[in-house]
């Protein structure tokens, strides 16, 4: 059976701690030359709602809590997609004292878009890789 | 055909066909609303995935009840265009459409959730906007053929639009309340946007902010409805006017979407209220001098 | 006759007995058993007379009149006193010119007048002596757990129960009076009496504020006493009559009876506390809370509609009628809007109240059948509704010691009972398919038919309102709230046996409404019209409507609060604490969250719709008034 997941990927959009490029190149993917509801994809600003979370910049002391939670509001089947050098592994704000590093310190990444700042092709196609896993987490669902 | 078989091809015609013809709707709407920011839009079968999503969703929610009333919320808005795709009474109708939107705002409310509430409260506030200009339309249409009947309106000697201008243009004017459009998408709004995260939806997920979806495609076809009330006379002809005049009027509304910014609360009751005390009023007095 | 008076003497007696027990005990078997007798001696008197279209009785007995002036020269001399005492000489005043009037009239002109009958009972008054039967004796046993708390609460007050019961009782007896007599100047008596207990019961507590609105509402009572002595003397004078039918009976021939009626009627928007009158009720919100409910919605306020609506058939397009209905218009639209403003719930209920009984007034005063119909509907269902919400607000301020609607959050969580019978409640006084919606519907339509376009605009504006202030206060009390004790234990048996039963009676008598209409209500219309035509609501909507009813019932019986989902924490601005109370802050500091509805100050504010209402209401009345006397002279 065809899962409508893939067809309909709602997505939520946080940002740890990053220098906003990123977060930049995320909301240039809805505008009119990137155009992501050609997918589907809407930016929701509901992690209730969404099905992909999308995460930029490193994970901090403060923001932890944060992460945590909007990831387990959302309902399953759920991904996370790491933006950006800095989400994928802390960036150059690695070695900051109060940076722990990427965001797969506290939530199961998916999929992992390096780049500084990763560029709208780049997050369009993780946000599509994205999907596939999706699809495999409904599958998982529908088997239990 | 008898009243009885009517009434019986013309509900199960719309439990059909309005969630149907309402997920077009939404997905035409879409992709226009798309065109005018130059953009491709989505499918125009996009609205329906979305729901079928919803449906594949895990189940969660904040309390024990909120599911209920967004059933009967769903339910209600369905027997309120049944009552009007079969005929019935204005009033009786406009009533259950008001029991069907308490249902939707009891549900936000009883999540005790700061943005569904606040998201309440303005639903509530567009309620009371729109209510009396709702209520002089179905009073405007009394007034033209002497019955709340919607099958002796469409019945009737001559379109409704020319003894009822200004309450037409009254009514489109609080129907951007009704089909949640900006200037006055102020509970919550649809899609790109965001307001108050998703206002009256914010703690509806999956499986119920579907319900709330396929509610929403009832309701629109039923609003569209009636606006072809105005147009819709005893001509063979009429019908194919009125449906016309239904999608520039529902192009209009996007149209006005895409061109305004939400404005405040206070915005839209003034107007609102003050489209219905002057267009409804003027209105209703020329009535009363031809009718009295 | 003997089940008339049997309605009217035995709360009398019961009064005098509960006046001299002393014990909780005695008081709650004799309150409880005389509450039951009268329950079901109103009952019986429906069997009774259901079959009927009118009776009329005539009392042999002179004797009776003179007692009744001796006892109201005894009532204005205590008031008189009473407004000496407490320097409030304008109700001092007003018995003074009153009572020699009175007086006056029995003595010269009463008694050369031949009463045909006294005393009446029709299907209207066999409705009225049901809510009164019923939901007021509902009431007293409500009252006997209520003021134990009450008397709980100011332990440093000396016990006065037995006068409080005493009050109680006497009004149930005048009430009784009112709806059967067919004398005016029976009518009156039990007019006065009702003025009377409800002054003392509103100056109850003894507190200063309490005296001062006793006696603005006694006062502003009095002026429409005033208004029916001058109605009974020129009608005496004028037409050899004090009968209420006969003064009908004339109207209807087609003479002019304006005169009278208009003098009647501004009796009875005093007393249902119609604009610029309104002040009074909400005045009168100081008393117990079994006193609002009794006295304050369900039954002495409708003394005053009852009145109104028996003049119907000689209201209309006539300045009687156009002041009754503009009053009542204006009274409904605005005491609606101001009901928005409010977060006090008796105070909010209060408005209501207003609103209410101004849209029946406004019905009354259009006079046709359609919206006699509609305004007698009104009074059942408002009546059933509003005791029930009073007793509910009563219960809860006892327990959550307050009656601010903003404290009443979560009140699901903690009080489910009340919080489902005040949910009951509320949706009965505005939703589908309940019986207050049904009836404004069919008002609305006699609105529209009467032609009277600034009607129209009153009762669509005052819905949207009414549909603001009822499904805001809804949201209030559904709202579920974690971690909230549930504190329903202490509430008394008797309070919860009357909410039940008040709230199963909402629910019953919306079920049963369209059988009520074609039994009791079209008959008496067709006893006093003669001619019926079609009803505001074709039977078959009235059917729909009882079926939605019905339907929502079955679905609340199938799925409510079934869930297997997950249930997870809210969506809050910050990290969720975990109680769905609170949240982290930016700055690591936990933020409590609190929520508060829309009052909407700057757009229905009391004073500024008080003001526009009384000076409206007051150029009316003044005006109707000139032309009427400008066209005797």
């Amino acid at each position: 059976m065809m899962s409508y997941v893939t067809k309909s990927p709602w997505i939520i959009h946080y940002d740890g701690s990053s220098c906003n490029g990123c977060d930049i190149e995320v909301l240039a993917c809805l505008t009119p030359m990137y155009d992501v509801e050609r997918f589907g994809i809407i930016n929701t600003g509901n992690p209730k709602h969404a099905d992909i979370f999308l995460l930029t910049g490193s994970v901090n002391e403060q923001n932890i809590p944060v992460i945590k939670q909007i990831y387990e509001q959302m309902p399953e089947p759920k991904v996370v997609v790491a933006i950006g050098i800095c989400a994928t592994s802390g960036g150059i704000f690695a070695e900051c004292y109060n940076v722990q590093g990427g965001s797969d310190k506290v939530v199961p990444v998916d999929v992992y878009v390096p780049g500084c700042a990763a560029r709208p092709e780049a997050i369009i196609d993780g946000v599509v890789k994205g999907l596939g896993v999706l699809a495999e987490k409904r599958a998982a669902m529908v088997k239990k | 055909m008898d009243r009885l078989t009517y009434i019986i091809v013309a509900v199960a015609a719309y439990l059909i066909l309005a969630p149907l013809a309402g997920g077009l709707l939404a997905g035409v709407d879409r992709r226009i609303t798309a065109r005018m920011q130059g953009r491709v839009g989505p499918p125009i079968l996009q609205p329906f995935y979305d729901v079928f999503k919803l449906f594949e969703k895990e189940g969660i929610t904040v309390n024990k009840v909120q599911d209920f009333y967004i059933q009967c919320f769903l339910i209600f808005i369905v027997i309120t265009g049944c009552f009007f795709f079969a005929g019935g009474d204005l009033l009786l109708i406009i009533f259950t459409l008001t029991l069907a939107s308490i249902f939707l705002i009891v549900a936000a409310f009883s999540s005790n959730s700061p943005y569904a509430q606040i998201g309440a409260e303005r639903e509530l506030l567009q309620m009371m906007a729109y209510e009396p200009m709702v209520l002089i339309t179905a009073i405007g249409f009394y007034l033209v053929y002497g019955t709340f009947n919607i099958s002796d309106v469409v019945a009737g000697g001559g379109p409704a639009i020319v003894y009822l201008p200004g309450i037409f243009i009254g009514f489109v004017y609080i129907l951007t309340i009704k089909l949640r459009k900006s200037p006055f998408d102020l509970s919550m709004s649809h899609h790109g946007h965001q307001e108050l995260v998703k206002g009256l939806t914010t703690e509806f997920s999956g499986k119920t902010l579907a319900l709330i979806e396929i509610a929403h495609w009832y309701e629109n076809i039923f609003l569209m409805g009636f606006v072809y009330l105005f147009f819709a006379w005893s001509a063979p002809w009429s019908p194919i006017l009125a449906v016309l005049i239904c999608c520039i009027i529902y192009f209009l509304e996007i149209f006005i979407d895409n061109n305004e910014a939400r404005v405040k609360w206070q915005l839209a009751i003034n107007t609102s209220w003050i489209a219905a005390a002057t267009l409804g009023f003027v209105n209703m007095l020329v009535l009363y001098f031809i009718v009295f | 006759m003997s089940t008339l008076f049997f309605l009217i003497l035995f709360p009398l007696v019961v009064a005098l007995a509960l006046l001299v027990l002393k014990t909780d005990m005695a008081r709650g078997v004799l309150v409880k058993a005389a509450a039951a007798v009268i329950a079901a001696g109103s009952v019986y008197l429906a069997w009774q007379y259901f079959g009927s279209n009118g009776d009329y009785f005539k009392f042999e007995g002179e004797y009776v009149t003179y007692i009744m002036m001796g006892l109201e020269i005894a009532i204005a001399g205590f008031i008189f006193v009473l407004g000496i005492k407490y320097k409030k000489y304008l109700a001092s005043v007003l018995v003074a010119i009153q009572a020699p009037i009175m007086v006056w009239f029995e003595l010269n002109v009463g008694h050369t007048i031949e009463v045909q009958s006294d005393l009446f009972i029709d299907k209207f008054s066999i409705i009225m002596a049901l809510i009164i039967g019923v939901i007021g004796s509902l009431i007293c046993v409500y009252a006997l757990g209520y003021m134990k708390d009450f008397q709980h609460h100011h332990h440093d007050q000396k016990d006065r129960r037995p006068l409080f019961f005493f009050l109680l009782f006497l009004f149930l007896s005048a009430m009784f009076g009112i709806v059967f007599s067919n004398n005016l100047v029976w009518l009156y008596f039990f007019w006065e009496i009702t003025t009377l207990c409800s002054f003392l019961l509103i100056g109850f507590t003894k507190t200063q504020e309490a005296t001062n609105n006793a006696f603005r509402a006694i006062v502003m009572n009095l002026l429409g006493g005033f208004g029916f002595v001058l109605a009974i003397v020129y009608m005496g004078v004028t037409y050899q009559t004090i009968e209420l039918n006969q003064l009908l009976a004339i109207g209807m021939m087609g003479y002019s009876v304006v005169i009278p009626a208009a003098l009647l009627a501004f009796a009875g928007i005093t007393k249902a506390a119609q604009m610029p009158f309104s002040s009074w009720l909400l005045g009168a919100m100081v008393a117990p809370t079994p006193v609002s409910a009794l006295l304050h919605s369900s039954t002495m306020v409708k003394a005053g509609v009852y009145l109104i609506v028996k003049l119907a058939p000689v209201l209309g397009i006539n300045p009687a009628g156009i002041m009754v209905m503009m009053v009542g218009g204006i009274t409904f639209l605005l005491a609606s809007f101001i009901a928005i403003s409010q977060s006090n719930a008796k105070r909010v209920l209060a408005y209501s109240t207003v609103a209410n009984l101004g849209l029946i007034v406004a019905c009354a005063g259009i006079g046709t059948a359609a919206a006699v119909w509609a305004a007698i509907m009104l009074i059942i269902f408002h009546a059933v509704a509003k005791s029930l919400l009073f007793l509910c607000v009563g219960t809860a301020e006892h327990n959550i010691g307050s009656r601010d609607i903003e404290d009443m959050d979560g009140l699901f969580s903690r009080m489910p009972r009340v919080a489902i019978y005040m949910v009951v409640g509320i949706c009965g006084m505005f939703l589908a398919p309940f019986g207050m919606l049904i009836s404004k519907w069919a008002a609305m339509k006699a609105f529209v038919d009467s032609g009277n376009i600034l009607l129209v605009m009153f009762i669509v504006f005052g819905s949207a309102a009414t549909l603001f202030f009822w499904t805001k206060w809804l949201g209030k009390i559904m709202a579920i709230m974690a971690r909230q004790e549930n504190i329903e234990s202490k509430v008394h048996t008797e309070e919860i046996f009357v909410l039940t039963t008040l709230a199963a009676l909402t629910v019953l008598v919306c079920l049963m409404f369209p059988v009520l209409s074609a039994f009791v209500i079209v008959p008496y219309l067709t006893a006093v019209y003669a001619t019926v035509s079609a009803l505001a609501i074709s039977s078959g909507n009235m059917y729909i409507m009882a079926a939605m009813l019905a339907l929502i019932i079955l679905l609340i019986i199938i799925g409510y609060g079934k869930t297997n989902k997950k249930i997870v924490p809210i969506y809050m601005a910050g990290v969720n604490t975990g109680d769905d109370l609170s949240y982290n802050g930016s700055i690591g500091q936990t933020v409590s969250v609190s929520l508060r509805n829309w009052y909407m100050e700057s757009y229905f504010g009391e004073k500024k719709m008080n003001v526009i209402g009384n000076i409206s209401t007051v150029a009316i009345m003044v005006g109707v008034f000139s032309l009427i006397l400008g066209g005797v002279l």
